[in-house]
């Protein structure tokens, strides 16, 4: 379904991407893990168009997204959700009006067909009775539903997840990745997630890519990379240094 | 040294070029999405709520106390060549011509540009205009079409209510306060006049107001850097707008001026 190409990202003199190339089939989940800085949520911007590569291709559906305009590109992003880190709230809008912000923006104006539509999204992100806040008064998790019930409100068939559990307790964080599990059963969809929270790619991942030195050292699925003896993943693995494996590793 | 202060003056006129270029580009999209997509109407009038309506009060208190002290200054001086019945005529025209569409395109620059440059920059900082892009919105149509119509509208409203103002207290002031004979006051600023005054000043307003909204918008889409970011772009946003009235004022009049002249003709 996604298919990347030797992609190149430069911002000011640093190379952030230096050659990505990566597939994700139909209905599958993968996880991006990858160092804090080393341009993971870079590459989710350039599959859904927000950000535009130096070189190389991004093919969604059949479809090279590099070469079309901002315009052009609205009938791909009706196709792929994306949640942000932050998750991008319209900080003047309540929840419900938030959530069905997509379905408005298409020429939904039946108050009772988006009212219905909110309710079964806040059923699914177990969030009921929270329609009328305003998002300054959520609690980051919160947020984070909220803002994936409006990204797949119109029932995409692929869904970005940047950084879906960073800032989150444990508690919350579990429930987010229950939570995406429970998307992927119940709407089929293709899930890319980016994150350096080992739990949750391994909890929700089917296969794991990791970006390393901006290229994907790594593709394979979780019991792969839990099997591997590579030394560069053991190390992000066990979350060591470079420093602490200098001085964990024996003398020669 | 020669070479250095010549390539550091190359380097700010070849910034001030990209940076024109931008406004411009900015506003061939947006008149292009006008005429070309839905506009959301809902938006359009909340924002003819914001600038138009919510700027009343500032845009009255500046033409009434524009045509007070006006009134005032042209009498003292005027009176003291016995001419101070003309005093009318100068404030209608003054104000028609100059101070009600310069005056208020001030006030409107520090009260909605600023904040159209920090709702849009820190919707920009906050990842709110790449939600919209990804929701398959166009940033274009749904923040800058409706602002710059709502702008194009209320404006020249804006200015005309000024100018009433601003010529209704001067009257007073100069009737009440100066003891003017009111009939010769009346009778010379109908007489000097003329509807061409009146509408040079609304075009000018319609001029500036497409200024304000388009430098505006295009510091809230450029904001970077967080909070010191939007900040930077909100006060840029009012500094700019404020200097690009003031200038393009001067060459707005010139212009004006050859299709409507000024006196009694």
């Amino acid at each position: 379904m996604i298919s990347v190409r030797g992609l190149v990202k430069r911002i000011g003199a640093e190379e952030i991407l230096r050659g990505v190339d990566l597939d994700v089939a139909s209905g599958e989940t993968l996880a991006i893990i990858g160092r804090s800085g080393g341009g993971k949520s870079v590459l989710l911007k350039h599959l859904i168009g927000l950000m535009r590569p130096d070189a190389g291709e991004i093919w969604i559906e059949g479809q090279n997204i590099t070469q079309l305009s901002e315009r052009e590109l609205a009938a791909i992003r009706k196709k792929v959700g994306i949640l942000f880190q932050g998750s991008a709230l319209f900080d003047s809008m309540s929840v419900a009006e938030n959530i069905s912000f997509p379905l408005r923006e298409a020429g939904e104006r039946d108050p009772g067909v988006l009212r219905a539509k909110v309710r079964e999204m806040l059923e699914v992100m177990e969030l009921e009775g929270e329609e009328d806040k305003m998002p300054v008064n959520l609690s980051g998790g919160m947020k984070k539903r909220v803002g994936l019930a409006r990204s797949i409100i119109r029932q995409p068939s692929c869904i970005l997840y940047d950084e879906p559990t960073s800032g989150l307790d444990p508690v919350v964080s579990d429930s987010i990745n229950r939570l995406i599990r429970r998307l992927q059963r119940r709407f089929g969809v293709t899930s890319i997630v980016v994150t350096h929270d080992m739990k949750n790619a391994f909890h929700v991942a089917d296969h794991i890519a990791y970006l390393h030195e901006g290229r994907i050292y790594f593709h394979g699925t979780v019991a792969e990379l839990q099997q591997s003896s590579d030394p560069v993943l053991q190390d992000f693995l066990l979350g060591r240094s470079e420093q602490g494996a200098a001085v964990s590793s024996p003398p020669s | 040294m020669i070479t250095r202060i010549l390539t550091w003056l190359g380097a700010i006129f070849v910034r001030f070029i990209r940076y024109l270029g931008e406004i411009v580009l900015l506003a061939a999209d947006t008149f292009r999405s006008i005429f070309t997509h839905p506009i959301r109407w809902r938006l359009f009038l909340n924002q003819v709520v914001e600038i138009g309506l919510l700027s009343q009060l500032v845009v009255v208190i500046t033409g009434a106390f524009t045509g007070a002290v006006f009134s005032a200054q042209t009498y003292f001086q005027f009176n003291k060549i016995g001419m101070g019945s003309a005093v009318g005529a100068v404030v209608s025209v003054a104000i028609c011509r100059e101070l009600g569409p310069v005056l208020t395109a001030l006030m409107v620059t520090g009260r909605v540009g600023a904040a159209m440059s920090a709702e849009i920059g820190t919707m920009k900082v906050t990842e709110q205009i790449d939600a919209l892009r990804a929701l398959a919105v166009y940033p274009t149509d749904y923040l800058v079409v409706p602002r710059a119509l709502a702008m194009m509208v209320s404006m020249p409203l804006l200015v005309a209510e000024c100018i009433a103002v601003g010529i209704a207290v001067g009257y007073l002031v100069a009737i009440f306060l100066l003891e003017v004979n009111g009939t010769y006051y009346m009778a010379n600023m109908v007489r000097w006049t003329r509807n061409r005054d009146i509408i040079m000043g609304l075009s000018k307003a319609f001029c500036f107001g497409i200024l304000i909204v388009f430098i505006s918008c295009h510091k809230g889409l450029t904001a970077r850097e967080g909070a010191v970011g939007v900040g930077r772009a909100t006060t840029e946003a009012v500094v700019n707008g404020s200097l690009a009235v003031l200038i393009c004022n001067f060459f707005l009049t010139m212009t004006l001026n050859i299709i409507y002249p000024a006196g009694y003709q």
